[in-house]
């Protein structure tokens, strides 16, 4: 199959690469760029754990052909923190011991960056909406829940 | 299932006149907006296209157009857009509150609610609200452009009145600028992302007329009618909630499939009308759920 050229601003970097049309930007994301954070889990859009930010929006990106992309900006988790620094609810995640497995963890944070980007006190039922497309097999929820209610208090700490 | 198998070109026009030049030209398509369909279709190898048109770049499907009289949605407005419009909370709270119970978040910020009608599963959640505002599926070719009411749009599941060299543009209702309690109920197995095992919408309007339609509980969306006629200038109370309940087995037909029994169905379908009916009276007069509080 003919590949497509496309350019994406890829965590904040223009990049130009070549995909075949039938590539998804979750296998593409993993497979040729190297990116591992995002997980490839259900790939039908239920379990989260490819979720990716497109535009600034929490997508899944296990049902998005690598060629959209093309023109747009693309952030995974690698390039939601600064210089390597863990973000708040990173942080938060690792006081509440918030995960085991780790799997889930890259889709379930970019799903919680996306909530307090939009609402900086969310309560708990908000929380647990915001994550509702995001599976956990582990904890149960409640350590992922309280970590994200409680990344207020990681804010601005080394 | 994970690699999609079939092979095919990718089309990405900015304007409507090339989709349609593309359509002609290719004959053996289909068209992709959010995606959250078609890429599972693809993944499953039970769509094959040749080639994919990609609607995205269009930028006069992008809009959400409010006037007095009318509420145009074009095809590649998202449900997260739906959800996020503060005026269409009061002028059509049915929309969003179906719209805030597809999915989750990452999902709804992908997929449209005309790529929801077009997919036409029976489970649809735009399908109950659309249908009790009565609204206009705004359909083009390249010679024409012709208007299919809702309710003449499902022809059974997955199909719909859209022919071939045809694209839907637009959905189109009239803004009922007067008060009104819209309620949608939705049905799952369990709070948060799931599909509808059933799901129904009611709005009321002034002088107790009220509209009623159901999901997942037919093979289309359907506008309860017989509900209607009988609620119509009544004032709601126990004993024509009881009446109401007891037509609801003669307006639904219900199945049992991976997500429920019938029985089950059924027996929902009239706690859920009661719920709707009784918070879609509250709702008309500023009071009741808040939005997007589910109800059962």
């Amino acid at each position: 199959m003919k590949k497509k050229e496309i350019t994406i601003t890829l965590n904040g970097e223009n990049r130009t690469f070549e995909f075949e049309p039938n590539l998804t930007l979750a296998d593409a994301l993993r497979d040729r760029v190297g990116l591992k954070s995002l997980k490839c889990g259900c790939e039908r859009g239920d379990c989260g754990s490819c979720t990716i930010f497109f535009d600034g929006r929490s997508v899944k990106s296990c049902l998005i052909l690598a060629v959209e992309a093309d023109g747009h900006e693309v952030t995974t988790l690698e390039g939601l923190m600064i210089k390597g620094k863990l973000t708040p609810i990173q942080k938060s995640t690792l006081k509440h011991n918030a995960f085991q497995c780790g799997f889930c963890a890259p889709g379930m944070i970019i799903a919680a960056t996306e909530l307090i980007r939009k609402n900086p006190n969310p309560h708990k039922e908000e929380v647990c909406e915001a994550i509702a497309g995001n599976l956990c097999r582990c904890t149960g929820y409640s350590p992922i829940v309280d970590a994200i209610l409680d990344y207020k208090n990681f804010e601005g700490k080394e | 299932m994970s690699a999609i198998v079939s092979e095919f070109e990718y089309f990405k026009p900015k304007t409507l006149s090339v989709v349609f030049e593309l359509m002609t030209k290719l004959q053996d398509y289909v068209f992709l907006a959010g995606g959250t369909d078609l890429i599972c279709h693809l993944k499953e190898d039970i769509v094959r296209p040749t080639n994919i048109i990609d609607i995205k770049e269009i930028d006069e499907l992008k809009k959400i157009n409010l006037t007095d009289d009318y509420l145009t949605l074009g095809s590649l407005v998202t449900f997260s857009q739906i959800i996020e419009h503060e005026s269409l909370k009061t002028c059509f709270p049915l929309l969003v509150e179906a719209s805030m119970t597809v999915a989750s978040g990452a999902v709804r910020n992908r997929a449209t609610m005309v790529g929801n009608i077009c997919s036409a599963v029976p489970c649809l959640d735009s399908g109950a609200p659309l249908m009790v505002y009565e609204a206009e599926v705004v359909v083009k070719s390249s010679k024409a452009e012709r208007i299919v009411p809702i309710h003449e749009w499902f022809l059974g599941p997955r199909k719909t009145a859209l022919q071939k060299g045809e694209i839907v543009v637009a959905l189109r209702m009239k803004n009922l600028s007067s008060k009104q309690g819209g309620v949608y109920v939705k049905l799952g197995r369990y709070t948060g992302e799931d599909l509808a095992q059933a799901s129904v919408a009611v709005l009321k309007l002034t002088q107790n007329e009220y509209r009623v339609s159901f999901g997942s509980l037919s093979p289309t969306p359907l506008r309860a009618k017989k509900i209607e006629a009988h609620l119509k200038g009544k004032v709601l109370d126990n004993k024509l909630i009881e009446e109401v309940k007891a037509l609801v087995e003669k307006e639904i037909t219900p199945i049992t499939d991976i997500r429920a029994t019938k029985e089950y169905r059924l027996h929902m379908a009239k706690v859920m009308m009661e719920r709707a009916l009784k918070a879609s009276t509250e709702r008309l007069e500023g009071l009741g759920p808040k939005l997007g509080t589910a109800l059962i």
